[in-house]
């Protein structure tokens, strides 16, 4: 099949769109169902990440 | 510089250079990093996130590298690929992501070292990683530099040591002045020129070859024109797996590829540290969820495309490559015209003698599509049937793995795509090396510093950092003057990958999600990681052990202290270490002290 005879290295080919296509099915899936909300804490923890980064 | 650099060319890499910089200097006016979108309270778009990440994940190591390797090793490489989407996207974004981001966030930590550290508790933990990073590094920072050089090499003309210095300080105007800052929307851009190469580049291979089936179909059919001394490894053609086994050098390959580059690798890139710190700056979990698609597809693109077309590239070169000539030393299979071949040269008109191999000094031997046959005279006008015809790409490539895939644009694509392709280099390297240079800076600031001077203060730090990127940028350019053997990329990737599998992942993930994991614990699988994984490559390992020299000495010339068993000096330490530090952690934690309730509670609320 496709030219590969080695069902290993077939299996390899395959597998990376079989599991490149399952991401995006992921992605398409859950794309609103997790919580999207930014706490006070997440805030605090960027507004330091920016200062040593801006100082950096 | 070189007549091979023209004037078109210098236009287009400046206004590359151009764009960048403007990108960057757009983002100084606002939003520009992950942390930005952040404390704005605005998401980053998923395409930006994704590409962003993706950027910084493949490097010229994969591209050149890698690619190259497959070129040599064949399409068994693909596992890679496969690991690299399964583990380095889906299960790291979808499983350790959020838990990541949380506890950083709880624990307000900001590198690596400092989420390890701050989890355990543990000054030790953070100064113990912070200075694995700093030592070890800058050998995958030589890695990505000198895959970009051997490119500039082959697609210029010009020496090693210019492209390497030039390749030096572009990154250093890169990353010194700006580039760390991470500029999500420069990250951005530098992924979509690498997206466009890859596609063409995976177009152009297949459609010269024919299209996909009969390209594939070619490379099988040439499994018997595989040099014979990866045949002796247990190579069996490009669209093969090796030969699996143990006990004897015929399985050496197949655990080479198995467990340093597909394990070692695949698994490593959940340790990285420069990626795992990218989790903290994500918004939630609905932003890690949306990047996934992009990518799962960035990352397919991105290695699976090198890992195809340096597999293909035999099938290529052996179709369309220049007409070597020489005498058949050994007929493989006449129907097919495939046989062994010395090469030979013409020394004065008519007369021929053989191509001696530098590295053997004896003649070079390649496997040939035959082509033609004439008469013709050897030096001494003694009469000898010359051949000519074509050879898989490493012959090509005179045996370097790493020219694999930069002989392969230079010879097979058109000049435009050499800049282009030279430009996605250019692009996976800096978003690359701006963020390990990043975390070379933040490891020895933030986390060796202050931890280890107790004082945590901004300008000394600060100033610490740009020593400690100045002295990273060094050490690899260092290490890529000195060290240029066979597929040197792939193997200082998969060294750095599998010493931060071994040494940090148990930890990681016990901290992540086992409350009882404790400080002695992680201190212990650190350790153990660690002295493990550089025994194995000190003593064990035989390409580096005996590039190091130790172990020469030791045993009075051997190159493994375990020569004499067969398949034990290639395989990788990531399989004895990574369970060794695993079974250490779950001990250890077992047999001590479980940290303090308050803590544990700060970083597994509740809710």
């Amino acid at each position: 099949m496709l030219g590969i005879p080695d069902p290993m290295v077939l299996a390899a080919f395959l597998g990376c769109i079989a599991v490149a296509a399952i991401s995006v099915i992921y992605g398409l899936v859950r794309r609103n169902a997790a919580v999207d909300e930014v706490t006070r804490e997440d805030r605090a923890w960027a507004i330091e990440e920016k200062k040593v980064e801006d100082e950096l | 510089m070189n007549a091979n650099l023209t004037w078109i060319d210098s236009i287009v890499i400046l206004g590359y250079l151009l764009t960048t910089g403007y990108l960057g200097w757009l983002g100084y006016r606002g939003t520009r990093t992950a942390a930005d979108f952040l404390v704005g309270g605005r998401s980053a778009h998923p395409v930006v996130m994704a590409v962003s990440y993706g950027a910084t994940f493949i490097s010229t190591a994969a591209i050149v590298g890698f690619g190259g390797v497959a070129g040599m090793f064949g399409m068994s490489l693909l596992w890679l690929t496969f690991v690299n989407i399964l583990v380095g996207i889906l299960l790291a974004f979808a499983v350790l992501g959020e838990p990541t981001r949380r506890l950083g966030h709880h624990l307000g930590a900001h590198t690596f070292p400092e989420l390890l550290g701050a989890r355990y508790q543990s000054k030790g933990v953070q100064v113990f990683a912070g200075a694995l990073i700093f030592l070890f590094m800058p050998l995958y920072s030589a890695a990505v530099m000198t895959g970009g050089t051997v490119f500039v090499v082959a697609q210029f003309g010009v020496d090693f040591e210019v492209a390497l210095l030039l390749f030096a300080l572009i990154t250093a105007a890169y990353v010194i002045p700006g580039g760390l800052k991470a500029v999500m929307y420069t990250d951005t851009f530098q992924g979509l020129i690498m997206i466009l190469a890859m596609v063409y580049l995976l177009w152009f291979t297949y459609s010269s070859l024919g299209g996909v089936t009969p390209a594939h179909q070619y490379l099988t059919d040439m499994a018997d024109l595989v040099p014979p001394t990866l045949k002796a490894m247990g190579h069996q053609g490009w669209t093969a797996m090796p030969v699996f086994g143990w006990g004897a050098p015929g399985y050496d390959l197949w655990w080479t590829v198995i467990t340093a580059i597909i394990l070692g690798v695949g698994i490593g890139v959940l340790a990285q540290p420069q990626l795992v710190v990218r989790f903290m700056t994500v918004r939630s979990r609905r932003e890690l969820d949306r990047a996934v698609p992009i990518g799962a597809v960035f990352i397919l693109l991105m290695v699976g495309t090198p890992y195809l077309v340096g597999s293909l590239s035999n099938a290529w070169f052996a179709q369309h490559g220049a007409l070597l000539k020489g005498q058949v030393v050994k007929e493989i299979d006449t129907a097919k015209g495939h046989a062994l071949v010395g090469l030979m040269k013409e020394s004065s008109p008519g007369r021929w003698e053989p191509i001696i191999n530098p590295k053997t000094s004896k003649p070079t031997v390649a496997p040939m599509v035959v082509a033609g046959r004439e008469a013709a005279q050897d030096a001494a006008g003694l009469p000898l049937e010359l051949v000519s015809g074509r050879s898989p790409a490493v012959v090509y490539a005179k045996g370097e793995p790493d020219q694999i895939i930069p002989v392969f644009i230079t010879t097979a694509l058109p000049r435009w795509f050499g800049l282009v392709f030279f430009l996605c280099l250019l692009a996976a390297a800096m978003s690359t090396l701006s963020s390990q240079f990043h975390t070379i800076g933040t490891a020895v600031g933030r986390d060796l510093y202050e931890r280890l001077t107790g004082k945590p203060g901004r300008e000394p730090s600060v100033l610490v950092m740009r020593i400690a990127i100045v002295i990273g940028l060094l050490m690899s350019v260092t290490i890529s003057y000195n060290v240029r053997e066979e597929y040197v990329i792939a193997r200082f990737t998969a060294i750095f990958f599998g010493l931060c599998a071994a040494t940090f992942l148990p930890a990681y993930i016990g901290g992540l999600f086992w409350r009882r994991a404790t400080r002695a614990g992680a201190l212990a699988s650190m350790t153990v990681g660690l002295s493990v994984s550089l025994s194995w490559l000190l003593l064990i390992k035989a390409k580096e052990a005996s590039a190091i020299g130790l172990v020469q000495w030791v045993t009075g010339g051997k190159t493994s202290l375990l020569a004499d068993y067969p398949n034990w000096p290639v395989v990788d330490p990531i399989v004895i270490a990574l369970p060794l530090a695993l079974l250490t952690l779950v001990l250890v934690s077992v047999l001590t002290r479980p940290a303090d309730t308050r803590h544990l509670n700060l970083c597994f609320p509740k809710t």
